[in-house]
Parts: C-alpha cells; structure tokens; sequence
C-alpha cells in the first residue's frame, strides 16, 4: 500500500509542485492521476519510487518511509516507466536492455535469461531479442521501457503518459495489458491527460490541479462532473458530452462507457416509440 | 548544476540588461585582464567588491550567490594547491627564501594562495554578471553585428540556447535509470565512471536526434535562403555602453599604473607583522 501523508515539495528553483496532498493507494488498485500540466501528477509519482522525496509530510511504501530507503530498494518494489522511451534505452540490444535493471538488481544469470524471455514474450517482442532498440518505432521503443520494467516483476507498475504517440490498436493492447496486471493483484499507477483511454479503463480516479487534490473517486462519478473536469482542464469523454447536450430530453449525464451509452439510447427510444 | 544555474539567462529588465553585449564583453575582457595582472590579495578584493553594485543593479543576487556557491568547490580545490605546491617548493613564491619556517614565509603562501583563488572567483563573477544579464539572441546578434559569419552565430546561440535543455534531460535520463535499479555513487572510481554510460548514451543519443530534427524544420522553414540576411533588431552603442567601456579602460590603466609604478600592500604590511 502506498499512503501520503500531507506533502508537500518545492524544486530547488523555488516552484511549490505539492502542497499538501494526502493520498491511499491500496494493493491491487488500479489508479489514473490526472490533471493539466503542472499540476504536479509526475511530481506526486516520482516520491512513489522516492526520486523525490517529500519536502514535507511523508509517503509510506507498504509502512517504509521513503526518506529512509534508497531509489534502488523502492524500485525493487515499484516499477516506474518513463514518458519517453529514448530516456533510458542505450544498450546494444533489446535482450540486454530488459536485463538492465535484473543485472543492477543481482538476479543470478540463469534466472535474468529466464525472465527476459517472458518479459519479451508477454509485450511481443521476441522477435526482436538479439536487434538494437535504436532500429525499432516509437511504439516499440516504449514496449521495450515497459518491458524493462516489468521484467523484475514489480509490486507497483507506475506509467507515465503510457497513450503519448500509440495509435488505436496499441491502446486497446495497453488496456488488455493493465486489465491482466490488476489480475495479477499488481498495483497500477497511470499519469495521463487521455481521458478517452481512461473512460474505456475505468480506473479510481484522482484529479489534481496547482500541486493540490481537487477530488478522487470512481471515473465515472469524476469524469462526468463538468465543473470538477473544468477546473483540471481536460473535456469529458466524447460519450458524456453527447450525453450532456443532450440532458434536457431526460437522458442520464453520467455515462462514460460506450456500451452503456448504447444501452440508454435503445432504452430511451423504446420508451419513446 | 548549480553552476549552469549560474549562468542561465532570465529575461527581466534593468539597466545592466540593457547594456549592449559588446560593451558588457569588453568590460569582462577587461576584468579578466586585471585580474591577472595580481597576485595579491588587496588587489583582488578590490576587483571583487566593485563589481558587486552590478550585481544588486541587476538584481540578479540569488543566481549571482548560486553560481558562486558552485565555483566554491574549485577555488578551495585552487586554494589548496596553491597552499600545498608554495610550502613545498617555496622556491617559486616571490620573497621566500627555503626552507619556511618563520609566519611571514608561511602568510605570504598564504596570501598568495587566497589570492590565487579569489582570482577564480573573480572571473566567474564577472562571466556570471555577463550571462545572467545578456539573453542568447542579443549575444548572437552582437557577434553578428561584429562580422561573425551567420552560420557561426547561429551555431553558438543554439549550444547556449540547449544548454539548460541538455541539463534537464540528463536529470530525465538520471532518474529513468535509477528507477531501473542503477547506482551511480556505488563501486570504486572505474565502476563509478562506469555507471554513468547509461546516462550518456541516451543524452548523446537524443542531442543528435535533435540537432537533426533541428536542421530539418529550419530547412523546412527555408534556412538560409537569402544570402544577405538582415534584422528586426540593430545593436546601437547607447551612452551608457560608452560610460561602461570607457569605466573599463580606466580600469585598466590605472591597473597598469599600480603594476608597474607603485608598490602593492602585501597581507603581512597590511597586518603590521
């Protein structure tokens, strides 16, 4: 469980990117932290794996206090990919890339060849072992981070912007992907701006604006609260803005799902025919 | 890269930021040309103090005493060579007979080793003074106003220009990597230049990347289209720069006077010992 405990952090150069904000994060839960820039979303995420830590206020990782633990132990427990790919990519080839942070770890050879093998195989990139992870697409790159990540079997998987740059098809992957992670009893963390994507995850939400908590809860009950969704910047999903528009012929105004907003219309058309 | 800090460049007002960059260069040109001309402490104090009103015109303290702090580590560094090479080979030290064995021999080493280092801290002050105070493109503009070709200006104001940028991203990459478990103060000093590979094959990795997504939207944007190029912007030499420049040659001049005609107050007269 990852608890804070009223933070608050200023950078050396004087901006206040926290202020005071208290969060419970419970085991298995699957979180979407959203907010405009700078709201402080990737600020909060990297005092998770203690890349910052708290200039007041603490955060607890299952009952440790991150000031007392290197980044290496927390990262040991939770796994952080990175917006941009290209941030950490620089070995020869993708197989060595994934065995990166097994090596740093000191996970004996035979099981890093082990796991490298399934991290490759569960994100489709066992075709790729032995290339550089120069030659691949974006697409790829950002699979080969993820699978980097993934491969010491974090606790906690934290994403950062995971949707940046992925067509349709790689989103719809990445879903299946963090719907299979929560199975697993794993604790996932997104930051990101694409409500669409979060509309079609429905994960606990939290949004944040100017460093601070604006409120939390279910997506539906955050996503389709205009003056909530207004004051962190991003629009409703496409389906609830339909919805909205068209509150006035008695039809519900908080459904972000397209299955569900199908299931209206048809009953709304049966009553009224 | 409290140092950088230093140095960077923030767009505010005053009059020192209104001072053409060609008569601010010239003044530095002129401090470092005294500032070896001495080598004792009187002299260099001096050089100190009168630049410190420029700083408060600026209003540019907190970067100034940051830049400063960072220098800090090299002048002690200096100080203690100095200190250490003067005591051990005094032959080189000016009014020192060997062996060192009375307070004067050992005051005037270090005298000479204090002043050694203020000279350092001298130099940066005044380069810190002319980068926090001259923004990239009217230093590009001045070079160009004083025939450097186009190509060389441009260059130079957009190393200057990435530089913050490159700093930043090495941060990025820093924290990309120690969430993948990387140590980088762990092991002796191989296994410490080591552990910084992960970190600068990325960033060098991403400056090519970007130098050349640079050169393609300029192309883009018709770079270099027209041979003779003018400006929005013309440099004119104001009052005030000649005020500064003629301060500078006076500077200068009497430094040359003191040098050759009239004896410098050593630390030991100044202390009556």
């Amino acid at each position: 469980m990852i608890e804070v405990k009223d933070v608050s952090f200023t950078y050396p150069n004087g901006v206040d990117a926290l202020k005071g904000v208290s969060l419970k994060i419970r085991d298995g839960e699957f979180v979407a932290i959203m907010g405009q820039n700078g709201a402080g979303k990737t600020t909060l995420v990297k005092h998770f794996n203690g890349l910052l830590k708290p200039t007041k206020g603490e955060v607890l990782v299952d009952g440790v206090n991150t000031q007392k633990v290197s980044v290496a132990t927390l990262a040991r427990k939770v796994g952080f990919v990175f917006q941009n790919p290209d941030h950490q990519l620089f070995c020869e080839t993708v197989e060595d890339e994934v065995a990166f942070a097994l090596r740093n770890f000191g996970f004996h050879e035979r099981t890093i060849k082990k796991r490298v093998t399934w991290a490759l195989n569960l994100l489709d990139l066992a075709e790729y072992r032995k290339t550089s992870p120069f030659m691949l697409s974006g697409g790829e790159r950002k699979r080969v981070a993820l699978a980097s990540v993934l491969a010491w079997n974090p606790k906690v998987v934290i994403l950062d912007e995971p949707t940046i740059g992925q067509d349709y098809k790689q989103k719809e992957r990445l879903r299946q992907f963090i719907v299979q992670l929560t199975t697993q009893k794993k604790t996932v963390i997104i930051v990101t701006h694409d409500i669409e994507f979060v509309a079609e995850c429905n994960p606990h939400v939290v949004l944040m604006a100017q460093g601070k908590i604006l409120a939390e809860g279910d997506a539906k009950q955050m996503l389709t609260n205009p003056h909530l969704v207004a004051q962190t910047s991003i629009v409703p999903p496409q389906v609830t803005q339909i919805f909205l528009e068209l509150a006035d012929l008695g039809l519900p105004t908080d459904l972000i799902d397209i299955h569900e907003a199908k299931e209206a219309l048809l009953t709304f058309l049966e009553v009224n025919s | 890269m409290s140092v950088f800090d230093g140095l960077r460049f923030r767009r505010v007002s005053s009059p020192i930021h209104r001072l053409d960059p060609r008569a601010k260069f010239f003044y530095v040109c002129i401090m470092f040309l005294v500032a070896i001309l001495f080598h004792e402490l009187l002299p260099l104090v001096v050089l100190f103090l009168i630049q410190v009103p420029f700083v408060f015109v600026a209003g540019v303290q907190r970067e100034w005493i940051r830049s400063l702090r960072g220098a800090l580590f090299l002048a002690v560094v200096i100080f203690a060579f100095n200190f250490l090479f003067g005591y051990l080979s005094p032959g080189g030290v000016p009014g020192i007979t060997p062996p060192v064995n009375t307070h004067l021999e050992y005051l005037i080493i270090l005298e000479r080793s204090l002043a050694m280092a203020l000279r350092f801290v001298v130099l940066v002050e005044s380069f810190s003074v002319f980068f926090l105070t001259t923004s990239p493109d009217h230093l590009g503009l001045a070079l160009e106003q004083s025939h450097v070709p186009y190509e060389f200006c441009f260059a130079f104001t957009t190393a200057v220009r990435f530089v913050p940028v490159l700093a930043e991203e090495a941060q990025t990459i820093m924290d990309a990597q120690k969430a993948r478990g990387l140590e980088l103060e762990r092991g002796n000093f191989i296994k410490r230049v080591r552990n910084y590979i992960p970190i600068l094959i990325p960033l060098i990795v991403n400056a090519i990347r970007r130098s050349l997504e640079l050169a393609e939207t300029m192309e883009s944007r018709a770079w270099g289209a027209t041979e003779k190029r003018t400006n929005l912007y013309v440099l004119r030499l104001k009052k005030s720069d000649y005020v500064l420049a003629l301060m500078s040659i006076l500077l200068l001049v009497v430094a040359v006077y003191i040098r050759l005609f009239l004896p410098v107050p050593r630390l030991a007269f100044i202390l009556r010992i």
